[in-house]
């Protein structure tokens, strides 16, 4: 079909309605990259081997991610007009027992007269995680309560503060579905920029929203589209940037692999707002599943005519080529992305003029986030007023001078050593306190939280008595860190602060693309500087030389890459210059990490004899009789730590 | 360049400069008698703001520290290149170049201009001790930009870039026409005609070289040829090499001026 008008797009809204809320079972496996990492595909395909050995009729779906990552592999059941039972980190064993104690539907009506509640044992308690609320939309909530002691997901403590917009779809359809999305709200928004309001009201509803770039640097998005429109020059172009290249963040990659529509929508709608035609999504090549679903999600749209020429019969034209990255961290700087899409090295040029005066193939380009895009699409269906208003109650936390408009809301990943982790999304203005204690859960295994690392390799890591701070763009710059893309790494106290600045340096130093010389070579003397002090070889002379290379390393780099390396050496030469001094003056590593500042020993009344660290090590560096105490010979001894990681009894000590 | 060549006012270092609009702020810091230190720097060439030895101070209407190669001029703009973070940063990076090419002349000479004398990161390793190349890009530029062949280009990422032809191997882009190493601003590519043999020993690239039908010294990179097709009405002119050019043109000049009555 062709979709050209809003009744077609109700037909599509009524398929994706029949088929997110059929009359017959639902199951939802979390096929993300995070799912399947855990064995999604598994569970998936015992859930529909069992499902067909016992002629039991449901529709399987393969979905994106709900954020709890720790809990994958995650499975939904939906039971019609009841609700949606959630099940965690499931195996295909469990899978298979999850099918054999399930009913059929048919069976129930007749069993129980109550449509609130499924009657006892109807779907198992055991390992459900969560009942998920149906969207207030379509059915009533209070007929979803299905399992009595199991809470609500919005209960949980990790959801409890989250507010999905960015995130709004998933976890929650089949990324493969247009019709899915629809249901859930989608195009809605493109059908009011194309039908009920000019280029320039977009622009508008844009700024009034106060939208800010959701890739870090948080220029205001609304602003920008106003530059690109008013700049001579055709053609214009709209890029997305897919080209997430932050240890241990994924944001991007779960939103294009979760929900590619919001995206293709929010660009087809910045397309219109500022005279282009085309479009490129770009993204790294190292997420095949991203790539596939937006390509899809591309080609589909192109078929149904929401993308192409003279989209819902408007006059519009617009399309979108994938392109996918090779791999350098730089080329997520807007720059160095144009470049690459053109065909030349991908490196930075010098700004202004700004890609919306001149971008790729020198004409006014837009270029924005993933997850800006997903916002885009939210704000033109709700409204500017809505998400303005989203986000700043905290606001008045900050010391007044940071203050700014910030309003939406961020999506992070949360990770390292706290409790609950995986991909959130909050309100901007949150307190890091709320994130890290509340969202996460606190430390992991009860320990006390020391630091926070946020926005990647060039964020910086502030102190956990800074955690009062509310989260938005120019109170975490103010305190040394950025907001970055969604990067948010918790420490406690056994990480080393001067060992994390020497991690983080030593992968810009590695994705510094070499152009400028202070990126180039200040990286480099950075990472030698520091891990002159993890060896326990610095001095007091090197401290203030390493923080004279960070400040022009910031200051003089030509690109965002250079500007932002020095944060990690800044911010912890700032909060915890005491653990700095402790390996240089006492050559000591409070946290025991540093191996040249560190001693293993065996506490002689504490072991037993048990021999398996003497097993385990992988040098022969412990000696002993058996049931007698044994000793480490630190000669040998490389302070590897398995040892200390297999003692039974707690017998190995660090010695700082 | 379809920008209007009118003027922009700025002030550099208390001093009121007047420049084209559309040339970058260099230009006007030249203009006012400033010698700021640059390698990577060429007027003729896009910019491209790599060396970052340029670096001055904006103060108004907006304090910012720019590689003056590559900002553009604006009228107003108010700019300090004795700044003490401008300063700060131009020697930082003349260090870290010391450091990269303690061998060449042109980075001493600039580092000692801005009162860098020695460098506290060490020397480049053993097997670059004799680095010239400091990645300007001036070679890789001119190649592309001018010339139209593209036979080099940076290879490698961060501490690992250099510049070579793909693969290291001989090149079948390069023209042997040498703008590369008389660009370069530390002499660090290498060229030699050697018989009818011109060998960029820096691009691992030979070419045949033709010789001057008059005098018969070998002196044309062959892929250079095509321009002789490109211009036919100067053809035979352009086969001869520069000297035997000269002597003809002088010749042909002569012979057609009148000569003046005594």
């Amino acid at each position: 079909m062709s979709v050209r008008t809003r009744s077609d797009l109700e037909t599509l809204w009524a398929e994706g309605l029949a088929s997110l809320y059929p009359s017959k079972l639902r199951i939802s496996v979390g096929m993300a990259t995070c799912g399947l990492a855990t064995g999604a595909a598994d569970v998936y395909d015992a859930l529909q081997a069992e499902a067909a050995a016992r002629g039991l009729e449901i529709m399987l779906v393969a979905t994106g991610c709900l954020g709890y990552c720790q809990q994958e592999p995650l499975v939904d059941v939906r039971v019609p007009g009841r609700g949606r039972v959630l099940y965690a980190r499931v195996t295909p064993d469990h899978a298979r027992d999850l099918i054999s104690r399930i009913k059929a539907p048919s069976e129930w009506r007749h069993q129980n007269g109550d449509i609130r509640a499924l009657a006892a044992g109807e779907l198992p308690a055991d390992g459900a995680l969560a009942v998920i609320q149906e969207n207030e939309t379509y059915e009533i909530s209070e007929a979803s309560k299905v399992l009595p002691g199991v809470p609500f997901l919005n209960e949980l403590p990790f959801y409890a503060r989250q507010q999905k917009i960015i995130l709004r779809n998933s976890g929650l359809l089949d990324p493969t579905s247009v019709e899915e999305y629809v249901a859930r709200g989608g195009y809605q928004a493109l059908a009011r920029t194309l039908t009920d309001l000019t280029a320039q009201a977009v622009v508008d509803e844009v700024v009034r929203s106060g939208l800010r770039g959701r890739g870090g640097g948080g220029f205001p998005t609304g602003r920008k589209w106003q530059v690109c429109r008013d700049a001579p020059g055709e053609p214009k172009t709209i890029i997305c940037n897919g080209d997430e290249g932050d240890p241990g963040a994924y944001m991007d990659r779960t939103v294009l692999e979760s929900d590619p529509y919001s995206i293709v929508e929010g660009m087809t709608i910045g397309g219109y707002a500022i005279g282009a035609h085309e479009g490129y999504i770009y993204v790294r090549d190292e997420y095949p599943l991203a790539v596939e679903r937006v390509t899809h999600a591309v080609a589909r749209a192109g078929e149904l005519g929401l993308l192409g020429k003279d989209i819902l019969g408007s006059g519009f034209d617009f399309t979108i080529k994938v392109v996918r990255g090779a791999g350098a961290f730089v080329c997520g700087e807007e720059t160095s992305l144009i470049a690459s899409i053109e065909g030349g090295l991908g490196e930075p040029r010098p700004k202004p003029p700004y890609p919306a005066e001149r971008g790729l193939w020198g004409q006014p380009t837009v270029i924005n986030n993933v997850k800006t895009w997903a916002s885009v699409s939210a704000i033109l269906a709700r409204g500017a007023d809505w998400y303005a208003n989203i986000g700043v109650e905290n606001a008045d936390a900050a010391p007044s001078e940071w203050r700014h408009p910030n309003a939406g809301t961020v999506v992070f990943s949360l990770v390292g050593k706290v409790a609950n982790t995986g991909l959130v999304e909050v309100p901007l203005g949150l307190t890091l306190h709320d994130m890290i204690e509340g969202i996460g859960g606190g430390g992991l295994d009860g320990r006390a939280v020391k630091a926070v690392q946020t926005g990647g390799p060039s964020g910086g890591c502030l102190p956990a008595r800074l955690f009062h701070l509310p989260i938005d763009y120019e109170t975490l710059t103010q305190a040394g860190s950025i907001m970055g893309s969604g990067g948010m790494v918790v420490m406690d106290e056994d990480t080393c602060m001067v060992d994390v600045a020497r991690y983080f340096l030593n992968f810009t130093m590695a994705e510094s693309c070499g152009k400028c010389t202070p990126c180039r070579e200040g990286t480099r003397y950075m990472v030698q500087i520091l891990t002159r002090i993890v060896e326990g070889e610095g001095t007091l002379e090197d401290l203030v030389l390493l923080e004279e290379v960070a400040t022009w390393v910031k200051a003089a780099s030509l690109c965002g890459l250079g500007q932002t390396a020095p944060n990690p050496v800044l911010s912890t030469l700032r909060y915890f210059r005491d653990e700095y001094e402790a390996h240089v003056v006492d050559k000591r590593c409070p946290a025991g990490v540093c191996r040249a500042l560190i001693r293993l020993a065996i506490q002689p009344d504490l072991c037993n004899g048990c021999g398996l660290c003497l097993r385990e090590c992988p040098v022969g560096a412990i000696s002993g009789e058996k049931k007698s105490p044994h000793v480490i010979d630190q000669e040998l001894c490389t302070r590897c730590r398995l040892c200390y990681d297999v003692c039974p009894v707690g017998a190995v000590e660090i010695v700082r | 360049m379809d920008v209007p060549v009118d003027g922009v006012t700025l002030t550099v270092n208390g001093q009121s400069v007047t420049v084209p609009r559309g040339t970058v702020l260099i230009e006007a810091v030249q203009a006012a008698g400033v010698t700021l230190p640059t390698l990577c720097y060429h007027e003729g060439l896009a910019p491209y703001g790599a060396c970052r030895l340029c670096m001055v101070m904006i103060t108004e209407p907006r304090r910012a520290l720019v590689a003056s190669c590559a900002h553009p001029v604006a009228e107003g703009l108010v700019v300090e290149t004795d700044d003490p973070e401008a300063v700060a940063a131009r020697r930082l990076a003349l260090e870290f170049l010391l450091s990269r090419c303690p061998q060449s002349d042109v980075i001493r000479e600039l580092a000692t201009g801005e009162g860098v004398t020695a460098s506290r990161f060490g020397g480049p390793p053993p097997e670059q001790a004799n680095e010239l190349c400091m990645l300007c890009g001036l070679c890789v530029r001119v190649c592309r930009e001018v010339i139209g062949a593209a036979a080099i280009s940076f290879v490698g990422r961060g501490a690992d870039r250099r510049v070579s032809t793909p693969f290291d191997v001989q090149s079948d882009a390069c023209i042997g026409c040498g703008a590369c190493a008389e660009i370069c601003p530390t002499g660090a590519i290498q060229i030699e005609d050697r018989g009818d043999k011109r060998i960029l020993h820096t691009w691992h690239t030979t070419v045949q070289l033709d010789a001057c039908p008059e005098c018969g010294r070998f002196f044309a990179p062959e892929p250079m040829a095509f321009i002789k097709e490109e211009m036919p009405e100067v053809a035979d002119l352009w086969s001869l090499c520069p000297d035997c050019r000269r002597l003809r043109t002088a010749r042909q000049w002569v012979a057609q001026t009148p000569v003046a009555s005594a």
